[in-house]
């Protein structure tokens, strides 16, 4: 009862606050029903501090980069570590969007904290940029395939959100041990240069800050980009190095006198820009962004952005609300109220489709539409999303997915129902929207329930996951049961049975595997999102996030055939 | 500002003083096309300048202070001094003589015996003044002290006198009618000099018994009526504190920069009264009628370097707030906010005068006002008034004019800032840049973007900011980090961590900055508990915190700063050119391109605030350049000669 006074006690500051009666309003405030006493929230904020503990002790690991003797060696050569480049590089103070840490987290027999290349968005001369840094003390900044596929998708947020791109290049190149899998395919080391020349056409501004070797491949970077800063001593380009120089012709030339920041400015021209040292050319970098002729304005913006105002409810009850346990149900407007402005929500279809929760509401003054789920999806829910799906686009509004899914409806009814062809209706509205779609998996976010609510594969601007998520064809028992089924299957066509012994073998290592690499661990490890976040921090990262996505254009939105 | 608050104002000419304030006619001109019936002639310029007095009631104009002829007598020092004998005051020994031959004013200072002082004979305010130790510096200061009097009494005749050795400087307020009454107000001490001119006056002096301060003021009166004195003037005497004697230095026959503390102790409107008895009316109040009550000081607020020997600083007043004033705090200025404090007048910026029932009140009263008194932009006496407020010495009234001199180490101690108060500057700094960015970014199509206001933020971990920051008296660098713990405007919370006195300090910090006032911050923030509240000035990398004790300056040092970066080629050697020690005229140089000149030769003679400079060579060796002439204008630090060392 304690819990329901203190509820009630902000509704009423809540209305003192607010211009209720004016005729104007944007939504009604959402009732908060939890019980911040009980012991089913108390569980779960338990749970879900450890798991928040877990994530900032790998974080901080990652965000260490190499280890101490790499680091002293590298600031020994007047050298600035990655994090103090880019803080320099950043306004004083800036935010910055640092995108998958967890890249390469147990991927290979080597440590590569943050894949050995750190990326994220940050303001540099008041505007928001991509910065693209390698760090020199994990591995000598080489390229591990998880290297390039980090670099790709910075590349391809930047090329979606028109963020000008800055590449502090500080890396020894390709792993070649590794060759296989970063040379020949289609998203592998050449696509860096591909995406470079693109964006370039497309105006959005390349810089190269030369801080260390970019060697062979690497040398096009600087060579690609709009303008380039080269730093005396420690920067040199070179297609091939003094050794391979040596090997092939004989010729025995320093690395300086090959491919440093005096012969590129002075002579070769593959510079533009001539740096005394680290600070000098991220100055000169900053200087370049002032003068890009940008006004301060966002192309994308054609929306009326609000005084950002917090919601009502403290962030971080979000922890005894969702807790660890996905079988454990909660309802997403718990989790919105905690995100959005004043804890204000204009609900669409309230009472159709309930499994499904739509409505309007706003991040830190931006206007957003918000997709959450409440249940399995049905055809009446699937519907409604489309029908939400239509409104966004119409009216310009980015859209939010609050992933917490388990999948379509299945069964005799469902399927009669057409659930196959409403849930595609749902696809094909989240496939066309040329919305900005943020996606974030706050629980579950199986089969095609991931396709219905914007998955890595729909195009989602930015995809985060929350600690306690799950990601995966489906769950990882009814996986285990299905191939326990077949099995089953299998041995009576034989004549035989499975004994519950030889089922529980069977299941038992497909659970785990699903356990595995249905982790949000696994899956940061791997780039399949942009980051696991801190749930507390959510409605912080949506709010950059919504700030990047409003640098580009919003294009109008062309759908395929609905099946009707 | 006294533009600003007249009704009518009228243009008397360009800056320089010689071109207008100086200038009689265009002062009277001034009077009659505004129709006034008298001229009041203030402190400084025309006020002592006999033929100026003359000049007016020539117009019918009332010249508001003493006849002419009391102000000639009394502003040639040699004749006033012959007067004063002769009415049984006591003078002090000298060469107080027309003949102005070098070679026989150097005989007299022989005479006289070293240390000896040279004097403009019409000057006053420390211009023209010299004080000569020995026989073989007689020649260079004399020409010195002859220069500067011509220059700002238009006359280079000098006085010599013996130099007292810890002598105070104790000056009565004496006011006469056109009736011969003649009463005096008491006294004030103004032995708290440096260079020569007052900083600080107090009234009643300390440590005089009431039988020596009336006889004090019997003799003031004495020495007016000696002249036929009318309105207010003040009789300067040098007092030793050994023996009680004191002998007549000079008359000033008009208002001083200190009267307001003889108003403050005897409740008189001085000004009231000089113009009552300009009009004619008798003395309002008989002898003992005049009562004084508690104790006022004044302080003079100066544009000047204290650690560079109290050089004038001229500049900006980029910053300037005033403490709040009452019947009991005085402020008196003529400049405000955005006012350039230029070369061409005296660098006083302010007077600051406090009134208390007893003289240790009344410090304590003014050191807290003087805390209250922010000025930025320009350098200042403030925070050196705040220590001499204090010093135990002074505080006991053992003051003499050399008081500065013997306590400078004391005075001017390069104390390094307290931990907390390096958190409260990081605070500002932090606060100020965000307030700067969240600013900027309003005037865009996307005004709270997050990446505008959500300062610091890092995901899934604490950014932690590091600040260069330099203590700008002590000189001390300070390698700060800023933890960002909680992120949010107005709630964010902070770690700060740097070395002190080689301890490693943690303070836990948050704060907010009020900004209602433009450029006028005020900080409030919590250091380890404890809640401190101070105003913040920011000019370009430096930030300034004033707070109950005074100011702080801090300078943050960037990592790369643009406006030092092209400045590699200007890494010559110091000692081989001449620079001006301040901004002001170059008067004179010495030399030519190819002479030779050895370690402590005159080069150059600059004059700033009507005070002259000389520049000594640092080496021997030969004048490669001579890059300014005569004449010209020249910034401080400026290159104005090189020399090529001898190897």
């Amino acid at each position: 009862m304690l819990n329901s006074t203190k509820i009630l006690r902000r509704y009423v500051i809540f209305h003192s606050c607010r211009c209720h009666f004016s005729d104007i309003s944007n939504g009604s405030v959402l009732k908060s029903n939890i019980d911040v006493t009980s012991k089913e929230y108390q569980e779960n904020q338990t749970a879900m501090e450890m798991l928040v503990y877990n994530l900032k002790k790998a974080v901080s690991n990652s965000v260490f980069g190499g280890d101490l003797k790499d680091k002293l060696r590298h600031t020994s050569k007047g050298k600035l570590l990655v994090r103090d480049r880019i803080d320099y590089l950043l306004d004083s103070g800036s935010p910055f969007l640092e995108l998958s840490q967890l890249a390469g987290n147990n991927l290979y027999k080597e440590n590569v904290p943050c894949g050995g290349i750190v990326t994220g968005i940050g303001r540099i001369s008041g505007k928001e940029c991509m910065i693209i840094a390698n760090d020199a003390t994990v591995k000598g900044g080489s390229y591990f395939p998880i290297t390039i596929k980090k670099h790709l998708r910075a590349q391809e947020i930047a090329s979606e959100n028109n963020l000008p791109c800055v590449y502090l290049v500080d890396s020894g190149g390709g792993n070649l041990k590794k060759q296989a899998e970063i040379f020949p395919d289609k998203e592998h080391f050449g696509r860096i240069f591909f995406n470079e020349a693109i964006m370039s056409s497309k105006n959005i501004t390349q810089i190269a800050v030369v801080m260390g070797s970019c060697t062979a491949g690497a040398a096009y970077l600087p060579a690609m980009a709009d303008e380039s800063i080269i730093v005396k001593k420690t920067g040199t380009i070179f297609l091939a190095g003094p050794p391979l120089v040596k090997a092939a012709t004989g010729e025995v030339v320093s690395a300086e006198d090959l491919g440093g920041a005096n012969l590129h400015c002075s002579i070769s021209g593959v510079a533009d820009h001539f740096a005394n040292d680290d600070h000098h050319a991220l100055h000169i970098t900053k200087v370049i962004i002032a003068n890009l002729n940008n006004n301060g304005n966002k192309q994308g913006i054609q929306i009326k952005i609000d005084e950002p105002k917090p919601p009502l409810y403290p962030s971080n009850e979000l922890y005894g609300i969702v807790g660890d346990n996905l079988k454990k149900s909660y309802d997403v407007r718990e989790v919105i109220a905690r995100i959005v402005d004043e804890s204000v929500f204009s609900e669409f279809k309230k009472n159709y489709g309930e499994t499904l929760v739509t409505g309007f509401a706003k991040i830190c003054g931006y206007p957003i539409g918000i997709i959450g789920n409440n249940g399995v999806l049905f055809s009446e829910s699937a519907l409604k999303g489309t029908h939400f799906i239509e409104l966004c686009c119409q009216r310009n509004i980015p859209l939010l997915f609050l992933q917490n899914i388990t999948g379509f409806m299945v069964g005799k009814d469902a399927e009669a129902g057409g659930i196959a062809k409403n849930g595609a209706k749902m696809v094909t509205a989240v496939s066309c929207a040329s919305v900005p779609k943020i996606t974030v998996v706050i629980g579950g976010s199986y089969g095609a329930g991931n396709y219905g609510m914007c998955g890595r594969a729909y195009g989602p601007r930015f995809m985060y996951m929350w600690p306690n998520s799950r990601i995966s064809i489906m769950g990882g028992e009814q996986a285990a049961g299905v191939l326990a089924q077949i099995q089953s299957a299998k041995k009576i066509r034989e004549g035989k049975e499975l004994t519950e012994e030889e089922e529980q073998m069977l299941k038992e290592p497909i659970i785990k595997q699903f356990e595995k690499e249905g982790n949000p661990f696994y899956s940061s490890a791997r780039c399949w999102d942009d980051g696991i976040i801190d749930p507390v921090q959510t409605r912080q990262v949506l709010a950059l996030s919504l700030s990047a996505v409003h640098n580009s254009p919003v294009k109008q939105t062309k759908y395929g055939i609905f099946r009707m | 500002m006294h533009v600003a608050m007249a009704d009518q104002a009228i243009h008397v000419g360009p800056a320089p003083s010689a071109h207008s304030y100086l200038l009689k006619d265009r002062i009277v001109n001034a009077a009659i096309k505004t129709n006034s019936q008298a001229i009041h002639p203030g402190y400084g310029f025309l006020s002592e300048n006999a033929s100026f007095a003359q000049y007016c009631n020539h117009n019918n104009l009332i010249f508001i202070g003493p006849p002419p002829n009391a102000i000639e007598s009394m502003g040639i020092k040699s004749k006033s001094k012959e007067i004063m004998s002769k009415a049984g005051v006591p003078v002090i020994v000298g060469y107080h003589g027309i003949e102005q031959n070098s070679d026989f004013l150097q005989q007299q200072a022989n005479n006289i015996g070293y240390p000896v002082m040279i004097k403009a004979i019409k000057g006053g305010g420390g211009k023209g003044m010299k004080i000569v130790n020995k026989e073989s510096e007689f020649f260079e200061n004399l020409l010195s002290a002859k220069r500067e009097s011509l220059n700002s009494f238009g006359d280079d005749s000098v006085l010599i006198e013996k130099y007292i050795q810890q002598p105070r400087h104790v000056e009565v307020q004496v006011f006469a009618d056109q009736h011969k009454n003649c009463v005096y107000l008491f006294e004030r001490d103004c032995s708290i000099q440096r260079r020569h001119q007052k900083v600080l006056e107090e009234a009643p002096a300390p440590n005089l018994s009431d039988t020596l301060r009336q006889h004090l003021g019997e003799t003031a009166v004495r020495a007016a009526k000696a002249v036929g004195y009318e309105g207010a003037g003040t009789v300067e005497f040098i007092f030793d504190n050994a023996t009680n004697m004191f002998y007549f230095m000079e008359m000033n026959t008009r208002l001083q920069v200190e009267h307001p503390i003889t108003e403050m102790i005897t409740g008189i409107d001085l000004v009231e009264w000089q113009i009552k008895i300009a009009e004619g009316e008798e003395l309002p109040l008989k002898q003992n009628e005049i009562k004084y009550r508690g104790h006022s000081v004044e302080a003079r607020i100066y544009a000047e370097e204290p650690y560079n020997n109290f050089l004038p600083a001229a500049g900006n007043l980029q910053y300037l707030d005033y403490p709040q004033v009452s019947d009991k705090v005085r402020v008196e200025t003529g400049v405000q906010q955005g006012d350039e404090v230029s070369v061409h007048y005296d660098p006083m910026i302010a007077k600051l005068v406090v009134w208390s029932e007893t003289r240790s009140d009344a410090f304590a009263k003014l050191k807290n006002n003087l805390a209250a008194f922010n000025i930025a932009g320009l350098s200042t006496n403030v925070q050196f008034l705040i220590s001499l407020c204090g010093h135990p010495e002074l505080l006991k009234g053992n003051v003499h004019t050399g008081f500065i001199q013997d306590h400078i180490n004391d005075l001017l101690e390069k104390n390094p800032p307290n931990p907390e108060l390096i958190s409260q500057a990081i605070i500002a700094i932090i606060l100020y840049q965000e307030i700067n960015t969240i600013s900027k970014n309003i005037t865009t199509d996307d005004p709270y973007s997050p990446f505008a206001t959500q300062t610091g933020f890092r995901v899934n971990h604490n950014f932690i900011q590091k600040i260069k920051l330099k203590h700008n008296l002590c000189g001390k660098l300070y390698d700060v980090s800023i933890e960002y713990c909680e992120v949010g405007s107005n709630s964010s919370k902070y770690k700060i961590c740097f070395k002190h006195n080689d301890t490693n300090i943690e303070i836990n910090a948050s704060g907010s900055l009020d900004t209602t006032v433009p450029n006028k911050f005020q900080l409030i923030c919590t250091v380890d508990g404890t809640l401190y509240k101070s105003n913040i000035a920011v000019l370009q990398n430096s930030i300034h915190l004033f707070n109950k004790d005074g100011q702080n300056e801090f300078t943050v040092i960037l990592p790369f700063d643009e406006n030092t970066f092209d400045s590699n080629e200007q890494e010559i050697e110091s000692n081989t050119t001449i620079t001006s020690p301040t901004q002001a005229t170059l008067e004179r140089v010495n030399v030519n391109i190819g002479d030779n000149v050895s370690t402590g030769d005159p080069i150059v003679v600059l004059t700033a605030m009507k005070m002259e400079y000389v520049v000594k060579a640092q080496v021997d060796g030969k004048i490669e350049n001579i890059l300014r002439k005569a004449g010209d204008s020249v910034r401080k630090g400026e290159i104005l000669v090189k020399i090529i060392p001898k190897i």
